[in-house]
C-alpha cells in the first residue's frame, strides 16, 4: 500500500504559490473543498487562476477568494450566485473564460486520461467557439478543446483510505471524481478518512492513483444554497 | 393565453412513456409536477442526479443531494448518482430523450439565445449550451414576447447564441410552434387566443396552414 495521508491542510497545500492554476471540485457549494480554501484564504496566495463550475456566494466557497482578490482569473460554467463576482468581472478586475459546463467536465477528464484535446458540438456557431479550430464529421460541425494544464486539484470525497481511495455522496460528486489526476498534484479532503481495507475495493469511486495527498477535513459547513421543501399534509 | 404553469401542462404532453428528460431551470422545472403518473419517466439534473424525485419534507434536507438549481431534492427508487463528464456523457451521447429549457430568443432558423445580455446580465452558459447542441429533441418553454410586449421568436437572435440551429418545438404563453426550414409552423392556439395575436406577437416568419387548433391542457 502507498501511503496518501499528511496530517493537515497545511500538509496538505504544501507548494502552492502566487499565480499557480487550480482546479477545485463543487457544483454551487455541494461537495466543495471547504478547507483547501479555507487554507488557501489564509495563505493569502494571490493572482490565482481557479478552474470551478461556480464561483461560489459572496461569504462563502470561492467567494472567500474572491474578497480578498487573490484570483485573477476564473474558468466557469455558470457564476450567478455572486455579486462580488460580477461586480469584479464588469470592472475588468477579474478575467473570466465562460466554458460550456460538459466541455468544462470534459477538458478536466481529458487531462486525467492523457488526452491533449477532443472535439465537442457544445458551443459550435457560438463566441465559445470563435477563434477555435473546429471540423465536420458525419454531417455535423464540432469544435476542438483543449485538456486543462492545472498545478493543483482540490477535491472534496465523503470518505476516503490511507491509500487514497476515495468515495463520494450523492450530487457532492460532481466535477470531484473528473479534477482528481487531472493536474500535477491532487489534494484529496475528506469527511471521513479511513484506514487501508476498511473500504470495499467494489465501492471506490477514484483510485488512489489519482491522489497523491490526503486529509480529513477538520470541519464541514456543507451550506445549502437554495433550501426548498414540500409540506406534510 | 397561459401562465408559466400552463406552459409547464402542456409541456407534459410531450413527455412519453419510457423518457428519460432534463429540465431546466424555471418554467421546464415546473413540468415535472404535470407529467401523467400512469407512465414512467426519469429526470436528469446534469449536475450529476438521474431519477429526481420531489422536494424533501422540512427537516430532511440533505446538503449533498441537489438539482442543477441548487435546489434541495429527492431521489425516487431507481435513481443513480454520478460525475459530471459522465452526466455530459448521456447528453452528448443522446441518452437523453428531452431537453425542455428556457430562452430569451429563439429565431426562425433554430437558433437560441439564452445566456448572456452583453454589459447587463453574464451568467454563463452552465450546461446549455451542451444541450442544445446535442440533443435532438429539444423544446424551449418561454414568454411569447418579453415585458415590453416585444417579440422574442425572431428571424434572427440578436443576444449572443447559445446554439445554432436546435430548436425543434416551441411552447409559448400563446402558442405551440414547430421549427421549419420555412420558419415557425403554428400548430395550436392557447385557449382564448386568435391566430392574429399570435402573428402580431410572432417577428419572424409565422407559417398558418389551416385551421390552427386550441391547446388541450
Amino acid at each position: 500500500m502507498i501511503k496518501k495521508t499528511v496530517a493537515n491542510v497545511q500538509q496538505a497545500l504544501q507548494g502552492v504559490e502566487d499565480g499557480m492554476t487550480f482546479m477545485l471540485g463543487g457544483f454551487g457549494l455541494c461537495g466543495i473543498p471547504e478547507n483547501a480554501i479555507a487554507e488557501l484564504v489564509r495563505l493569502g496566495i494571490k493572482d490565482i487562476t481557479c478552474i470551478s463550475n461556480n464561483a461560489g456566494v459572496d461569504d462563502f466557497g470561492l467567494g472567500l477568494l474572491l474578497q480578498k482578490h487573490q484570483i485573477k482569473k476564473m474558468i466557469s460554467s455558470y457564476v450567478g450566485e455572486n455579486d462580488e463576482f460580477e461586480r469584479q468581472m464588469l470592472s475588468g478586475e477579474l478575467e473570466v473564460e465562460l466554458t460550456p459546463q460538459g466541455t468544462l467536465a470534459e477538458k478536466c477528464r481529458a487531462a486525467q486520461a492523457g488526452f491533449p484535446a477532443f472535439y465537442t458540438p457544445a458551443g459550435y456557431g457560438t463566441e465559445v467557439a470563435e477563434g477555435k479550430e473546429t471540423r465536420e464529421f458525419d454531417g455535423k460541425m464540432y469544435v476542438l478543446e483543449p485538456a486543462f494544464k492545472a498545478d493543483f486539484s482540490f477535491v472534496k470525497a465523503w470518505k476516503g483510505d490511507e491509500a487514497g481511495n476515495l468515495i463520494f455522496k450523492g450530487t457532492a460528486r460532481n466535477f470531484n471524481p473528473c479534477m482528481c489526476g487531472a493536474a500535477t498534484i491532487t489534494v484529496a479532503e475528506v469527511e471521513e478518512l479511513l484506514p487501508a481495507g476498511s473500504l470495499d475495493p467494489n465501492e471506490i469511486h477514484i483510485p488512489g492513483i489519482f491522489v497523491q495527498r490526503i486529509f480529513q477535513g477538520e470541519k464541514y459547513e456543507k451550506r445549502i444554497e437554495q433550501r426548498t421543501v414540500r409540506t406534510r399534509n | 393565453m397561459l401562465d408559466k404553469n400552463g406552459i409547464a401542462k402542456r409541456i407534459a404532453k410531450e413527455v412519453k412513456d419510457g423518457y428519460y428528460v432534463n429540465l431546466g431551470i424555471g418554467i421546464p422545472t415546473l413540468v415535472a409536477n404535470f407529467v401523467r403518473d400512469d407512465i414512467s419517466v426519469e429526470f436528469q439534473s446534469e449536475n450529476g442526479v438521474l431519477g429526481m424525485g420531489p422536494f424533501p419534507f422540512e427537516g430532511e434536507e440533505d446538503p449533498d443531494i441537489i438539482n442543477a438549481g441548487k435546489q434541495t431534492i429527492t431521489t425516487l427508487p431507481g435513481a443513480s448518482f454520478f460525475d459530471s463528464a459522465m452526466s455530459f456523457s448521456m447528453i452528448r451521447g443522446k441518452h437523453v430523450d428531452l431537453t425542455i429549457l428556457g430562452a430569451m430568443e429563439v429565431a426562425e432558423n433554430g437558433d437560441i439565445a439564452n445566456w448572456k445580455i452583453p454589459g447587463k446580465m453574464v451568467k454563463g452558459m452552465g450546461g446549455a449550451m451542451d444541450l442544445v447542441a446535442s440533443a435532438e429533441n429539444i423544446i424551449v418553454a418561454m414568454m411569447h414576447t418579453n415585458r415590453a410586449g416585444e417579440s422574442k421568436l425572431l428571424k434572427r437572435c440578436t443576444l449572443p447564441l447559445t446554439g445554432v440551429g436546435c430548436v425543434k418545438k416551441i411552447v409559448t404563453n400563446l402558442a405551440v410552434l414547430e421549427v421549419t426550414p420555412e420558419g415557425f409552423k403554428l400548430l395550436e392556439r392557447a385557449p382564448g387566443v386568435s391566430v392574429e395575436e399570435i402573428e402580431k406577437a410572432t417577428e419572424g416568419n409565422l407559417i398558418v396552414e389551416g385551421e390552427i387548433p386550441e391547446m388541450q391542457i
